[in-house]
């Protein structure tokens, strides 16, 4: 075994390689949402050749009084606003887990950890039923507030306050007069910061990635996250031809936020992927 | 510090224990509760009544063939799918942690962005790209068709795997990162080649890491939703009880959200003991 030796190209190869079948898809979807008329089979399917994006764009940000704009728009409320406040509550969590010596410590982090192994697809009709008993189904509320839990997030935030907050930082500050709260917020908060970064960034693909809670909750288009939309207008292609272009363009569209994002945060994603598996 | 810091850990621990409470324990009780209920009529057309029905939904899941055959298909996808993604991302994370690799930061980034790219999306376009009449690679689908009912399920795992590849190999690099530089040195100087360092040192070192992605991924092989629900439009081979989620959106949309609960039920018990099971069995193999 340890005589063979792997040679630098057979490596480069192999990477060059998956590097063509990661990419090539999204390539495509980039050529295609550039036909005309979403004719994806006309011209060559991975150079660009009348390439009509700018008019599709148009198409796209018209179509249904601008339906497409305001589900991307639902899309990013339902997850910067749900991720934001979920970090900050999974994250406080953690802290008091870590931080923290008080009875039912460790009932709690169990029954939460249990939470991570429950599927949140299971939970999606249930979710729905109740809030119908309230009448609350088929509203902004019904897929917002469900999507503000996230229990991996406490068991990361456990992990990353007891690795980064050091008990006699915390004493040194409750000598100095500081209570418990504004420590956490002037203190902890800091120290913790590129946690919150990878939390916030795992709850945001949490939730921009739910397809079954908006799939089951929601009715009125107009409430849409841009997925559900996407699959709304695919499943009615065979009898509206013209949305073929819609769907291509949109998926493309689409998936700007979810780039951005990660490109912006990447130094963060770095570091923090790791720690989840670091016990 | 027990008890000086009890406001304080109401303070931290309440926001999140009241939402998680209502949005996770207490649907879980809600489902169990709707499952034991049934729909009653007086005569064909009386009125319809909620009456306690026992476990009379349990049993009409339990006789549910296609139920069951949902759950063995998303199984058999399991046991192919997830060694397949988990063995390339544990090959790539390796070979950047390697040297033999140039343009590290190009390839992490590369291999991660279709984590970026929601399932539904990505499902809709090689959904395209599977299509015979739409695909670009007419060459493959002229031999081959990918959405018929033999192929279908593995061309849904392509769309899994395509997703979620580089996600886990980014898990598992950066536990390679963190195994300390003197074990390398150590076992180099007791001659062992790059393989050998992969094998015996750094797979064992990672291992935890592994465990991990494999929970996850067992858990999303049972909940597999978005791909199917998408592939209902471009394959008549993918029915509407395909995978036990469809089972689950197809009994609510009847209406029969008793049997739908039933199903919930069943599936995250499955779910929770299989991942669970996985967890407990590799710990006792002395992984942490």
């Amino acid at each position: 075994m340890a005589a063979f030796k792997l040679p630098k190209y057979a490596a480069m190869l192999v990477m060059a390689v998956f590097t063509l079948y990661f990419l090539t898809p999204l390539w495509w979807l980039f050529i295609a949402s550039g036909k005309k008329d979403g004719q994806v089979t006309e011209g060559h399917a991975l150079l660009p050749d009348n390439f009509a994006l700018g008019e599709n764009l148009s198409d796209l940000f018209r179509y249904n009084d601008g339906i497409f704009l305001r589900w991307m728009a639902n899309s990013i409320a339902y997850t910067v606003g749900a991720a934001a406040i979920g970090t900050l509550l999974a994250g406080m969590c953690g802290y008091a887990l870590a931080k923290y010596v008080f009875r039912g410590r460790e009932l709690l982090f169990n029954i939460v950890l249990g939470g991570v192994l429950v599927p949140a697809t299971a939970l999606a009709l249930p979710l729905f039923l109740m809030f119908s008993k309230v009448s609350l189904a088929n509203t902004f509320w019904a897929v917002f507030l469900p999507s503000l839990v996230n229990p991996f997030g406490v068991y990361l935030g456990r992990i990353y306050a007891a690795a980064s907050v050091p008990d006699e930082l915390m004493e040194a500050a409750r000598i100095d007069g500081s209570s418990e709260v504004r420590t956490f917020f002037t203190l902890s908060v800091r120290l913790m910061a590129p946690a919150f970064v990878t939390i916030f960034l795992f709850h945001f693909v949490a939730v921009w990635n739910n397809f079954m809670l908006p799939l089951i909750m929601l009715g009125n288009e107009r409430l849409f996250p841009v997925t559900l939309g996407l699959y709304s207008w695919n499943t009615q292609v065979n009898q509206h031809p013209e949305l073929r272009a819609l769907v291509l363009v949109g998926a493309f569209v689409s998936l700007a936020p979810m780039v951005i994002a990660f490109l912006s945060l990447q130094r963060f994603w770095r570091s923090g992927l790791g720690a989840g598996s670091i016990k | 510090m027990t008890k000086r810091h009890f406001s304080a850990v109401l303070f931290f621990v309440t926001p999140f224990g009241v939402l998680f409470a209502l949005f996770y324990l207490v649907p879980i009780i809600y489902a169990v509760v709707q499952s034991l209920y049934t729909v009653e009529r007086k005569g064909t057309f009386g009125p319809a009544t909620e009456v306690f029905g026992g476990l009379v939904q349990y049993r009409q899941v339990f006789s549910d063939a296609p139920f069951w055959q949902s759950i063995e298909r998303v199984l058999l996808f399991g046991v192919v799918q997830v060694p397949v993604m988990l063995g390339l991302a544990l090959v790539f994370a390796l070979l950047l942690d390697s040297g033999l690799v140039k343009g590290r930061r190009f390839f992490r980034l590369a291999f991660f962005l279709p984590y970026a790219v929601p399932g539904v999306v990505a499902a809709i376009m090689w959904g395209y790209l599977y299509s015979p009449n739409l695909s670009p690679f007419t060459a493959v689908t002229a031999t081959a068709d990918l959405l018929s009912p033999t192929l279908v399920l593995w061309a849904m795992a392509n769309v899994v795997t395509w997703i979620y590849v580089g996600y886990n190999m980014l898990i598992i690099y950066s536990a390679l990162l963190a195994v300390p530089t003197e074990i390398y040195e150590a076992a180099k100087i007791d001659g062992a080649g790059a393989f050998r360092t992969a094998w015996s040192i750094k797979i064992p070192m990672v291992l935890p890491a592994i465990v991990l992605t494999t929970v996850f991924s067992i858990i999303g092989t049972l909940q597999l939703l978005a791909e199917p629900q998408v592939f209902k439009s471009f394959s008549s081979a993918v029915s509407s009880t395909y995978t036990p989620n469809l089972t689950v959106l197809n009994a609510s949309s009847i209406p029969n959200f008793h049997l739908a609960a039933a199903f919930s039920v069943v599936l995250a018990l499955a779910t929770f003991i299989l991942s669970f099971t996985f967890l407990k069995f590799t710990q006792r193999k002395g992984v942490q």
